[in-house]
């Protein structure tokens, strides 16, 4: 059905789109602010500061080619993927045997367990009486210390356990017929069924690790285990060069603002290359965290 | 459900009893032995001693917190920067989430929201770099008021404008990630409704009032909930990036004071009776607005 539109309602759809054209412009600007100022001429940049959508002329690639030649950038680099690739790790493997176990209706004690580990959700001890539990761990200044206290969380748990819900139970009864026990069925059946919300998981949980640092900050003093956000917090909060200059010549100075640029995408992009791909998914994963929790 | 059955249970599936084990112990070791850990709130903590051996002095830490200036200070701080957050950055998302249905060209639609999602991905150390970029003198906003014939100030240093700072960048960062449940909820309302309206001779206008708002309603409710219990839980970690002793009066809030005082200064008992006063807060605050929420709009998440 065909409604001819009058002029107040185009009038509105056209201010409308053009808000929201100027909201999406609003939520890109600082980044595009940092992408034309990385590619910059780093000496005018330097001295102008101020806002730029579009790079300074000549431009300059000296910065990415800088941020190669830091070590303690590197560094960092490899350690966040590091800690990312144990932290997709360890959450996949807790989150889908406790979601398994915890969706079976053949398991009695079922949701006693559930409000058991929900209830970690609503109250928890609190920064203080977690960070004198890895100082009492021994686990100060240990790779463990970031990794172990985001290897679980409960509300990827509510988002598995609801889904592996939905899978129907045929599936299963004719596995268990055949002889199989819990772990081939988990195995075989349900995980194959599941990759979406694993796939939803590990960009939680990726993203979530990617980007933090407080963790770190308080238990790692080796700068040997630095995740990169340590570094980037160097360069970008405490303004120190430290991170910098660790093998840099003096000529290299004029390069420190365009550097901070750089820094930040060689940082940032990855994730930002990835989340519109996945977007759908992670649509669906608040979703179900959401309405169940 | 007693003991004989649960045993029966056991007997034919061992496997998922011992499959869902090693998830028990993790949350007992990460979340219950740090909650029995609170009760250092209640003792003159010695890291030497431990919990066993410390001297329990009773409420005495939350008596030293409840005098000191800091009590007064951080709770203020907290609140009010709450309030204001909830005042502006809780709307926003249902507002841009009510815009962006009225769009009808699906793939602008799609654009804006994908542009609008990046901010909460980009981390916290780059947002509040940008904020100290932006906001110092030489930044955009110094740009700005120059060329507008002001002087230009380092904003982040100035206790007046830690507040608006912290808001708008919250909106920035949250608006479009947090539009996604909005948008889920205003397509689950159901077509013939909005028929049904027109054929009552309803305008647009009348329709989202009528149609549109009542069916959102549940979401915003439930998103209210959450948000009333994460008051005392506001980003910490922003506020630990972007205050400095220069913004102490308006940027301190409790989590951070937790922060400076334990974790700094070591002060383990006192520290953790003053986070233990935010957490209890914190939960009464959600049982409280649950419990509103069930009482009038029979919604509640619990």
């Amino acid at each position: 059905m065909k409604v001819k539109e009058s002029m107040g309602r185009k009038v509105f759809l056209v201010s409308n789109a053009l808000i929201l054209g100027l909201v999406g412009f609003l939520c890109l600007a600082p980044m595009l602010h940092v992408i034309a100022s990385s590619i910059s001429d780093p000496i005018t940049l330097a001295r102008e500061r101020g806002f730029h959508l579009w790079p300074i002329a000549p431009f300059s690639f000296e910065g990415y080619k800088a941020v190669l030649g830091y070590q303690n950038i590197l560094t960092g680099y490899g350690n966040t993927v590091f800690y990312v690739a144990a932290g997709i790790v360890f959450n996949l493997f807790l989150t889908t045997i406790a979601a398994y176990v915890l969706s079976r209706k053949r398991f009695m004690p079922g949701n006693v367990i559930m409000l058991f580990i929900a209830f970690t959700m609503l109250f928890n001890g609190g920064l203080i009486p977690n960070y004198l539990l890895i100082v009492r761990m021994g686990l100060v200044d240990n790779r463990l210390a970031v990794i172990l206290p985001s290897a679980f969380n409960a509300f990827n748990l509510v988002i598995m356990r609801t889904s592996m819900k939905e899978i129907p139970e045929a599936l299963e009864e004719s596995a268990r017929l055949d002889g199989a026990n819990d772990l081939q069925i988990l195995w075989h059946i349900i995980i194959p069924v599941s990759q979406a919300t694993m796939a939803v998981i590990t960009l939680f949980v990726a993203v979530s690790i990617w980007n933090s640092w407080f963790t770190a900050s308080i238990y790692l003093t080796d700068r040997a285990k630095w995740p990169l956000q340590l570094f980037l917090r160097e360069v970008l909060i405490n303004n120190s060069q430290r991170s910098l200059n660790a093998g840099v010549k003096a000529s290299a100075m004029t390069l420190q603002t365009l550097v901070k640029y750089c820094v930040i995408v060689v940082a940032t992009l990855p994730i930002l290359f990835i989340y519109p791909f996945l977007q759908k998914y992670f649509v669906k994963g608040i979703m179900i965290g959401s309405i169940k929790g | 459900m007693n003991w004989k059955q649960l045993a029966a249970n056991y007997r034919s599936n061992k496997l998922l009893y011992w499959m869902i084990l090693p998830v028990i112990c993790f949350v007992i070791l990460f979340s219950y032995v740090p909650m029995f850990g609170l009760t250092m709130a209640f003792q003159d903590y010695s890291l030497v001693k431990g919990i066993f051996g410390s001297k329990w002095i009773g409420l005495e830490n939350f008596q030293d917190f409840f005098t000191s200036m800091y009590f007064g200070r951080t709770l203020r701080n907290t609140l009010v920067l709450s309030f204001f957050d909830l005042l502006f950055s809780f709307p926003a998302p249902i507002i841009l989430a009510l815009m962006l249905n009225e769009v009808r060209r699906l793939r602008y639609k799609k654009l804006i929201q994908t542009i609008s999602y990046m901010p909460h991905f980009i981390s916290m150390i780059v947002v509040a770099g940008l904020i100290m970029e932006f906001t110092n003198s030489s930044g955009v906003i110094g740009s700005i008021v120059s060329a507008m014939g002001g002087t230009p100030k380092s904003y982040i240093s100035l206790p007046q404008y830690f507040r608006p700072i912290f808001i708008v960048s919250e909106i920035w960062q949250h608006v479009g990630f947090n539009s996604i449940i909005y948008l889920a909820a205003l397509s689950g309302i159901s077509e013939d409704l909005y028929e049904a309206a027109r054929i009552d001779g309803a305008g647009r206008f009348r329709q989202m009032l009528n149609v549109t708002l009542p069916g959102l309603t549940p979401t915003i409710i439930i998103m209210f909930i959450l948000r009333c219990g994460a008051i005392m839980n506001l980003n910490f970690e922003k506020v630990l990036l972007l205050y400095s002793p220069s913004t102490y009066e308006t940027a301190d809030i409790i989590s951070t004071y937790v922060y400076r005082i334990g974790i700094i200064k070591q002060k383990i008992g006192y520290s953790t009776a003053v986070g233990l006063f935010n957490s209890v807060v914190s939960f009464a605050l959600v049982l409280t607005a649950n419990k509103i929420s069930k009482t009038y709009t029979e919604v509640s998440m619990f």
